[in-house]
């Protein structure tokens, strides 16, 4: 018998990171069997409920409610750990609270006047409000916030191109501006490929093969997923473009997107060609035979047939010669026979999608989140079936709780599940390090794995990662391939390798690559590459939108709205940052802020 | 007209006001509207029945102090009549803090802003222990009233009619730089007020023994300055009252039961829920029980930028509060997220000579759910017994979005 004891504290906002925290140091109290801590939003009330964490007893809640349910093996049990809340919570408060914490933006640009650009995290519906203030303060804004209308999308990036500011995103979850990382970002060196990337794992991804190359980047900018969508388009990654075009410290650009709308896909390599570098263009799982994409005549776009090629192509334009690339797993099958089938249980988007793309020609029926041609939408993204790829960082998967590359939670949850599933012989880990990320995934993943493996069934894990980063990639690597998981570096090897592992290699004829052969060094059409605004020929495709100013993209200084997370991997990183101590406008009332919205106008 | 733009007007206003203490005289023949049988009270209205302990006290001790009853028991049963009749001092142009009773008779500071032409009054005060603005009704408390009256009034009023005047918002400026935040630490402003009266008694009094005790008296009370810093501090927030489109608080006041707030673009309506209850330290022998909801109009000085927003500029009080001085600076630091203007006049050394948040704007404060910060006294909750101690209150969220809700249904939004 186990029972369900609930705390309320009302008004009281907590990001969902100080909430995991205090759920975790919940769950460790004695006879206590879970816990979950989260703001009273609907969406969360039925995580709590999926987790069995909710019953009528459980008061009403609002969402700016805090609650708290426990449960326990007794009653007792479970009100010693409740009586413990506020003393977790104020421990976390005095930690963070040496020196004073703006809860405006708006004071946040007073206590650092120079930041340039606003880091938003806020809950969705929230997130597009405090852009547009962002943008009224005349800054550059990067939005993690997912469950963003593409109409507020749409808005905000023509009102920030109007002012030469940029928006990365929303569900923008990665970039590395002048060598810091925003949101989500891997370690990686300095040097003179540029990256404008509407896919944020796929830019961590080829961030990570250019560094293991041993080539650098210059600047790497998230667009958001949708920035290519005929609504949006392409605003973002035409401003990115153009700031690349001008950088003396980019030589070669490489592109990244899912496969755009014809009408915006041919505004954006027209873009591209104009910037007179050479601009490697990875459309994930577009066919570039007979698409009408052929890489141009002028030799200034080389298409690439996935991420792995893309970071190959761009190392190669510069004239590198590509170092030898990490050394991956060289634990051997088995041999054993596996149960038949693969689950892919991804935290990165962009990861998910290359291995549907690199599956759906070898395994049929294929199921998955993720909509690619070839793969048939999963009918509940919670329930796997046949051979499944899920992306956990998908919006219904990330409403009211944390993404899975900083929370392992679901993932663990869901490894088992599938593992308990005898059908299944494969199951397919991304692990995504950097800062921002999960402090040490291997931790949690590696004793699930070891847990879960059984003859039948193998793991195989894609580890995302540089050595520079603070997870410390060889000790993610050997710990998870101690608990017996095989271990690579990019997708396609690692589908390879699962394919392989299956019995299931060969089982289709190839695609044909369609990178070709690797080209020589770019040597610049027209002498040195043009990096100065005035003699590079016309700002592309808006000529009267102003363009931004490089010197934003040089030592940003941040204003961080949300994940603390954030703050921190910032200020590990040496960067300038500021954390607003934001709560929900008007505690949430939905007229209060309507009133306040058109009385700001 | 624009909310900001009207807003910015609002606060040039408050800023730009010139508050002059002019003159001390009686309040029936000074304040507006003042009558035989009123007695003005702080807060926003309310009626005998609703009043707490310290309001009813100081009620029958003004009643007894006109004369108009005999003890007690005959004070109070005239007050519960409807025969007196009750006003908020801020009806009046008037303040007065905790109880804030002023009945005809008393002697009134007269603070004239010669900016914009508006006068404002507050009684002269009456120093610690038992005193009416604590509900103290005994004779004690009625002779020194008296003696406030018939021997402090001429002689101020006598000696203030040999100046232009006192320049009280020149007073606060400096006590600023002096470590008074002027609503809890009075000290070194009553010491420049009593800098500036002492030449001016000394050659009006009657005699070096009243020149002597009404220095002595002021000299002895830290809170001598007080109540004219609250009138000056009324004559500029009325000075920016009325602005059309302005959201900008021009009075917080609480009666002891109820805390209100007026708006400048809402006209004269009030805003008002319960009082909560302070948090602070207490003075020996008393504690939080003790304590009655918040009181007075002393909440004046932060509707103008100084008290608890000022607290940057007086470190030495954080004690009240919690503790160290960066906390002091943290409770100024956040009170610009809530007010549309750094003081033109009110400046904060420890800040880079900023100025003091000034123009609390009710949008800021319902968006980012952060209410004013007032330094303030505790009052027992029975009538009589006086301070029991100091410290921090904020007042109720929900008059803030009351009074937003309204400006929205003025303007059809």
């Amino acid at each position: 018998m186990t029972v369900l004891r609930s705390a309320v504290r009302r008004g009281a906002y907590r990001d969902s990171i100080v909430l995991m925290q205090l759920q975790a140091a919940l769950a460790e109290f004695p006879g206590v069997e879970d816990a979950g801590a989260v703001m009273g939003a609907p969406e969360n009330l039925a995580l709590l409920e999926a987790r069995g964490l909710f019953s009528d007893a459980v008061p009403d809640v609002g969402p700016t409610d805090l609650l708290v349910v426990v449960r326990a093996k007794t009653a007792s049990a479970a009100d010693e750990a409740l009586e413990r809340i506020d003393d977790l919570l104020r421990r976390e408060a005095t930690d963070a609270s040496a020196s004073f914490r703006p809860r405006s933006l708006e004071a946040a640009t007073r206590v650092l006047p120079d930041a340039r650009w606003v880091l938003v995290s806020v809950p969705g519906r929230f997130a597009a409000d405090v852009a547009r203030q962002a943008i009224a303060l005349d800054r550059h804004v990067f939005l993690y916030s997912d469950n963003v209308p593409l109409a507020d999308e749409a808005e905000l990036k023509r009102t920030a191109r109007e002012k030469a500011l940029l928006v990365l995103g929303p569900d923008c979850g990665t970039a590395l501006i002048g060598g810091i990382g925003l949101g989500f970002a891997n370690r990686v060196r300095r040097g003179d490929v540029g990256i404008v990337a509407a896919s944020g794992t796929g830019l961590q991804a080829v961030a990570c093969s250019i560094h293991a190359l041993g080539a650098g980047i210059s600047h790497a900018i998230g667009t958001g997923g949708r920035d290519l969508d005929t609504d949006v388009g392409a605003i973002t990654s035409l401003q990115a473009l153009d700031l690349l075009r001008r950088d003396a410290g980019t030589r070669v650009i490489v592109l990244l997107s899912k496969p755009p709308a014809p009408e915006v896909a041919d505004r954006v390599l027209e873009a591209a060609r104009r910037t007179s570098k050479p601009v490697v263009v990875a459309f994930q799982g577009y066919e570039a035979a007979g698409s009408g994409y052929e890489a141009s005549g002028d030799g200034s776009l080389y298409f690439a047939s996935s991420l792995a090629d893309a970071a190959r192509l761009a190392v190669a334009l510069t004239g590198r010669e590509p170092a030898e690339p990490a050394t991956t797993s060289t634990r051997q099958p088995t041999g054993a026979g596996l149960a038949p089938h693969l689950r892919g249980l991804f935290s990165g988007g962009s990861l998910a999608l290359e291995a549907v793309l690199a599956l759906r020609d070898r395994v049929k029926p294929l199921f998955s989140n993720v909509k690619a041609d070839g793969a048939a939408a999963l009918p509940d993204p919670w329930r796997s079936q046949g051979h499944t790829v899920v992306d956990l960082g998908a919006d219904e998967f990330t409403v009211g709780r944390p993404h899975p590359m900083i929370d392992n939670d679901l993932r663990v949850q869901r490894l088992r599940q599938e593992a308990a599933d005898r059908d299944v012989g494969l199951i397919l880990l991304d692990v995504v390090l950097g800062y921002a990320a999960h402090p040490d995934p291997a931790a949690e993943l590696a004793p699930a794995i070891a847990d879960a493996l059984r003859p039948d069934l193998a793991f195989v894990t894609i580890v995302i990662g540089t050595e520079e980063d603070p997870q410390r990639v060889e000790a993610q690597i050997e710990r998870l391939e101690d608990a017996g998981a095989a271990v690579l570096r990019d997708v396609g090897e690692a589908v390879g390798y699962s394919l392989n592992r299956l019995g299931l290699a060969g089982a289709t004829a190839e695609r044909p690559e369609t990178g070709g052969a690797i080209p020589g060094p770019a040597t610049g059409d027209s002498g040195d590459p043009a990096t100065d605004s005035a003699a590079a020929g016309p700002t592309i495709d808006h000529a009267e939108a102003p363009g931004v100013a490089l010197a934003d993209l040089e030592a940003p200084g941040v204003i961080n709205v949300g994940l603390e997370s954030f703050r921190d991997a910032l200020a590990l990183q040496g960067a300038d940052v500021v954390q607003v101590d934001w709560r929900p406008p008007a505690g949430g009332d939905r007229r209060l802020i309507e009133i306040l919205e058109k009385l700001r106008r | 007209m624009d909310v900001a733009r009207a807003n910015r007007t609002a606060v040039e206003r408050m800023m730009s006001a010139r508050p002059m203490l002019r003159t001390v005289a009686t309040a029936g023949e000074v304040i507006p509207g003042m009558h035989d049988r009123l007695l003005l009270h702080a807060g926003p209205p309310i009626e005998w029945e609703r009043m707490s302990g310290p309001l009813r006290g100081a009620v029958i001790g003004a009643v007894l102090f006109e004369g108009w009853a005999e003890d007690e028991e005959e004070a109070a049963r005239l007050a519960e009549s409807g025969e007196v009749e009750f006003a908020p001092c801020h009806h009046h142009g008037a303040v007065g803090p905790m109880a804030g009773v002023i009945s005809p008779s008393m002697a009134v500071y007269v603070v004239e802003n010669v900016t914009h032409g508006n006068r404002s009054f507050s009684t002269l005060n009456e120093g610690y222990g038992k005193v009416l603005r604590y509900g103290a009704y005994s004779s004690e408390v009625l002779d020194r009233l008296r003696w406030l009256n018939d021997v402090m009034a001429p002689v101020l009023r006598e000696a203030l009619s040999d100046s232009e005047g006192l320049d009280i918002r020149a007073l606060l400026a400096e006590a600023l730089h002096m470590g008074d935040e002027g609503h809890n630490r009075n000290k070194a402003g009553s010491l420049l007020l009593l800098k500036l009266l002492a030449p001016l008694v000394a050659r009006v009094a009657p005699d070096p023994k009243v020149a002597a005790a009404v220095l002595g008296f002021i000299g002895e009370n830290a809170l001598s300055v007080l109540n004219p810093v609250m009138a000056a501090c009324k004559a500029m927030a009325d000075a920016a009252h009325g602005v059309e489109g302005s959201t900008i608080v021009t009075a917080m006041a609480r009666n002891g039961t109820d805390f209100g707030i007026r708006v400048s673009g809402i006209g004269d309506r009030w805003f008002t829920a319960p009082a909560g209850t302070p948090k602070g330290l207490y003075f020996s022998g008393f504690s939080s029980a003790d304590a009655n909801p918040d009181i007075g109009d002393s909440t004046i000085t932060e509707t103008a930028g100084i008290g608890g927003f000022a607290m940057a500029a007086a470190p030495a009080i954080v004690a009240f509060v919690s503790g160290v001085p960066s906390d002091a600076t943290n409770a100024t630091l956040e009170m610009y997220e809530i007010t549309v203007a750094e003081h033109e006049h009110f400046t904060i050394p420890a800040l880079d000579f900023r100025g003091t948040p000034t123009g609390i704007d009710i949008r800021a404060v319902v968006e980012l759910g952060i209410t004013p910060r007032i330094n303030t006294g505790i009052a027992h909750r029975e009538a009589g017994i006086g301070q029991v101690g100091a410290g921090l209150v904020r007042p109720p969220a929900e008059i803030f979005e009351e009074a937003l809700l309204a400006f929205a249904e003025n303007r059809g939004i």
